[in-house]
């Protein structure tokens, strides 16, 4: 089908465009911008007008709750919600029931996803057999069957030799390692960031040197072992001067932080809020900050939802055993709006942090719009606010710290391969 | 309206109460001002037995509309309730609810062998079968107005009215 | 959810759950309140029919026979209908949502429930899901609070040193994993009192515990130099499995109160404790039994005080 899409303000980091343009679409490519190919025969007219054209955007962590946890979410309505938050690309995590540590899995998974034709998936293999820190998966095997970097997600990977033996490996392949910094022992089934809050509280703490000491381990074996590898989910001020200062060294090292870690702190989690129950643990403000600045001035590169619906029961639990997480597909982009807005940064630094960002980390050729690539679009109303309650939410996960609250943009349509899949 | 003289009352019951009274003839005063009252007949009447005091607030029926009070007194009933003749002092006899109260409390420290009423005034409007046996005066009031005991920094009592507030829902 | 959650729309006392947030004149109505029951339970009718016909849940997540019995204790006296539930044997296991057992039981015109669980944020919970005429007691949540403890204890001070104005205060032990603690201290504060300290190894001790308007001291000797009052922690058996202490010897000798750290003191300095006691770890028999323990008055207030505050939140 022929698509033009009208008078919409075209906003493509990568290419450098930021301004009020056309976009033309045929056969599932972009074929150009700006003014229409000869003999163009347009089936379908978009009017864009007020509103913002940008690539689809790459979410680097979204549990889809497939295989394992259909209780939870299904495929279904997880793809759904990703596609109404303008998100084209997706990363899943490994954490599936089971792990995806066998290429049967991660197959299954990648089919399935295919057939609904919304957004890309992308799935992160398991380092670990298992998950469970002590023997590799077949990395290669799985790379074969679509899994673009391997992690450990939130299981522990507590062997530092395993750990230098699996980054050696996947060096050997060129692979992505995605680490989440996170010392287990100091952890000491923490629930809360060891500060104000928690001591008033009475929430057994999470210290910042769980963290920390995590990723120096993770750092010196990056540099010794030089495998490619991705922080995920940095917390606090401290950690994110050490990314500063390793990648001043010239380390090539990546990072991302979660939506709700850029906006929200200790504090509000107010009178045991479970929905502030979060891995990492929210920080304090002056960590908040810092994570802000970081992404800002480009030590933290991009920023993802972390996307983990949890029902309802499962929240409703005192705060240290109400199951951690919070559902973000259709949070990421007004969210990550509201940090540029805040920091006073122009929409294309935010946008470029949900798309051509992420999808570097990814390694898949995406978040941009140039010509004869394949046309994933999110065209969001910036200036329409709207509410986050449960109705107003497709995915199943309803557990957010912002339910209650009008958050600013919301997306209208979004494209994969030139069709339309998401329509509001 | 002209209230009657406190003092002059609290003579003319005194007169009252003087020859029905005997050796185990026992006081109480219900709080604050069947207490002063109390007080001063005990002292008046020459009577043998300790003055006993009660404090009606765990024993009210309107706990649930209007809650606790907030500053409860010690009830102290410092004589031995079984087989006594009690004389219960009350300031303003209205409903009748605070001597029920009042009455109930006393049971629970013990089987008086009678219980009589002393009151500075009767304005009526009883909503429970209760009568004194011994009245200062029976004064006629409006629904609206509440009628207090007030003791001055001299000891002298008196009487004045006041407002009610309006009933909390 | 930024409401004080145990206030109504009144400002009266709705829930307890905390003595955080609860302004000075509510804490000390609890206690005159309480005064006027210490008299009650001297009495030989030691009954009042205030709270004839209510009927109060004791919900004990977390087993415990002795404030169990004290709340027990406390609803009888009022008349209240009471009923005793150890949910940790019964419906948890048969995996009954914790809120579900709450409605089960709200369904059967439960008009108040006392809630003990091990998790921090329980009763809040609780308190946030019941029907509003339905009034919740936090009798301990995790190392949250213990309000109740707290109260008696602000009572027991009171009734021995009268002014909150002047006194310096040291509460000696595992602040880390104390309600009774930080219940305390959030009660001292309100009323006034000028100096509060806690005394405890740095392994016992929460992060920034200073913000809580306390003074740190690691050292016991410079820590109890003219204390009025001495509020003891029971140290946990736990404590000595882990690697926060070493040994009960240690601790004993380092921060056990015995008689000679306690003559460190005011000479009219009292000692309380919330019971049950380790003696010969955190206190010795000596102290415990001495003259300056108030640690047996501390019972009998404990059943006024939870008399008062069931009373004025059914009240209210």
């Amino acid at each position: 089908m022929k698509i033009q899409i009208k008078n919409g303000h075209l906003i493509d980091p990568k290419n450098g465009i930021d301004a009020v343009m056309d976009v033309f679409i045929a056969a599932g490519k972009i074929v150009a911008i700006g003014s229409a190919p000869n003999n163009f025969q347009t089936n379908h007219v978009i009017d864009a007008e007020g509103l913002v054209v940008c690539p689809g955007l790459v979410d680097l962590s979204a549990r889809l709750r497939e295989p394992g946890y259909e209780y939870k979410a299904t495929l279904e309505s997880e793809m759904d919600a990703a596609v109404a938050g303008g998100i084209t690309s997706l990363a899943c995590p490994p954490d599936t029931d089971p792990p995806l540590d066998e290429p049967g899995l991660v197959e299954m998974l990648k089919h399935r996803a295919r057939s609904l034709n919304q957004a890309r998936v992308y799935p992160i293999g398991a380092l670990t057999q298992g998950l469970k820190g002590k023997h590799l998966t077949e990395m290669a095997e799985l790379r074969d069957a679509g899994c673009v970097a391997f992690g450990q997600s939130d299981a522990p990977l507590t062997d530092t030799l395993v750990m230098m033996q699996s980054m050696q490996y996947a060096a050997t392949f060129g692979f992505g390692v995605w680490l989440r910094p996170q010392d287990m022992s100091l952890s000491n089934n923490g629930v809360a960031h060891d500060g104000e809050v928690a001591t008033r509280l009475g929430l057994p703490p999470i210290p910042v040197c769980a963290e920390t000491i995590a990723l120096s381990n993770i750092i010196m074996l990056a540099r010794e072992t030089g495998a490619k590898v991705h922080l995920c989910r940095l917390s606090s001020a401290e950690g994110v001067s050490m990314v500063r200062a390793a990648k001043k060294q010239g380390m090539s090292i990546t990072c991302d932080v979660a939506i709700n870690h850029m906006h929200l702190s200790e504090m509000d989690i107010g009178f045991f809020d479970s929905n502030c129950h979060l891995v990492p643990p929210l920080r304090g403000l002056s960590d908040r900050d810092a994570l802000r600045a970081g992404l800002m001035d480009g030590t933290i590169d991009a920023v993802c939802s972390d996307h983990t619906p949890v029902d309802e029961d499962a929240k409703l639990l005192p705060f240290g055993e109400a199951e951690v997480g919070a559902t973000g597909l259709e949070l990421l982009l007004p969210l990550t709006l509201k940090w540029a807005l805040e920091m006073r940064l122009p929409l294309s630094t935010a946008i470029a942090k949900i798309t051509v960002e992420p999808s570097k980390i990814l390694g898949v050729d995406t978040g941009h719009l140039s010509p004869a690539t394949a046309a994933d679009l999110c065209i969001f109303d910036p200036n329409q606010y709207w509410k986050v309650e449960p109705a107003a939410l497709k995915s199943q996960g309803k557990n957010t710290p912002f339910l209650g609250m009008e958050l600013q943009g919301r997306v209208k349509y979004t494209l994969v391969d030139g069709s339309i899949v998401y329509e509001r | 309206m002209q209230l009657p003289d406190a003092e002059i009352l609290l003579t003319h019951l005194i007169g009252e109460i003087q020859p029905e009274i005997s050796g185990s003839t026992a006081l109480v005063g219900i709080y604050t001002g069947g207490v002063w009252l109390a007080e001063r007949m005990h002292q008046s009447l020459g009577i043998r037995l300790p003055l006993g005091t009660l404090d009606v607030s765990f024993y009210r029926d309107d706990f649930d509309q209007i809650g606790l009070h907030p500053k409860v007194k010690p009830s102290d009933i410092p004589f031995e309730v079984e087989g006594s003749h009690i004389i219960l002092v009350d300031d303003v006899l209205y409903t009748g609810r605070t001597i029920r109260a009042a009455i109930n409390e006393l049971f629970d420290y013990g089987r008086p062998a009678s219980i009589r009423l002393a009151t500075l005034v009767d304005r009526g409007g009883r909503e429970m079968p209760i009568t004194a046996q011994f009245v200062g005066a029976t004064i006629v009031l409006p629904e609206e107005k509440m009628l207090a005991l007030e003791q001055g920094n001299d000891g002298r009592l008196s009487l004045s009215l006041y407002n009610k507030n309006p009933v909390e829902q | 959810m930024n409401k004080n959650p145990q206030l109504n729309k009144h400002g009266e006392l709705q829930h307890l759950l905390t003595t955080e947030g609860l302004p000075s004149p509510i804490l000390l109505n609890i206690l005159d309140t309480a005064e006027s029951f210490v008299g009650v339970t001297e009495r030989d009718i030691k009954k009042v029919p205030l709270l004839r016909g209510k009927s109060i849940f004791n919900l004990f997540f977390e087993p415990s026979t002795r404030t169990q019995t004290t709340f027990e204790i406390a609803a009888k006296r009022l008349s209240a209908d009471v009923v005793n539930l150890n949910i940790a044997a019964s419906s948890q296991s048969k995996g009954e949502t914790l809120l579900d057992t709450v409605d089960n039981l709200s369904a059967m015109h439960a008009d108040m429930f006392i809630v003990r669980h091990s998790q921090s944020g329980a009763a809040h919970l609780i308190a946030r899901h019941v029907r509003p005429e339905i009034h919740v007691i936090n009798a301990g949540d995790g190392r949250h609070a213990h309000p109740t403890q707290a109260l008696l204890d602000m009572f027991t001070i009171r009734h021995y040193k009268r002014d909150f104005n002047n006194l310096r205060v040291a509460i000696v032990g595992d602040i880390l994993h104390s309600r009774v603690a930080r219940s305390q201290i959030h009660a001292l504060t309100t009323l006034g009192v000028p100096e509060i300290r806690v005394i405890a190894p740095k392994t016992l001790l929460p992060n920034k515990v200073e913000r809580l308007g306390v003074h740190v001291y690691h050292d016991m000797e410079q820590g109890l130099k003219d204390i009025d009052v001495l509020l003891m922690l029971r140290l946990q058996n736990e404590r000595m499995l882990g690697a926060s202490l070493p040994s009960s010897e240690e601790y004993f000798k380092y921060y056990g109160l015995t008689q000679e750290k306690l003559s460190l003191a005011k000479q009219d300095a009292i000692v309380l404790h919330p019971g049950p006691m380790n003696r010969g770890i955190e206190i010795d028999s000596a102290v415990a039994d001495g003259e300056q323990s108030v640690i047996l008055p501390q019972v009998t207030f404990g059943i006024a005080v939870r008399m008062a505050v069931m009373s004025i939140l059914t009240g209210n």
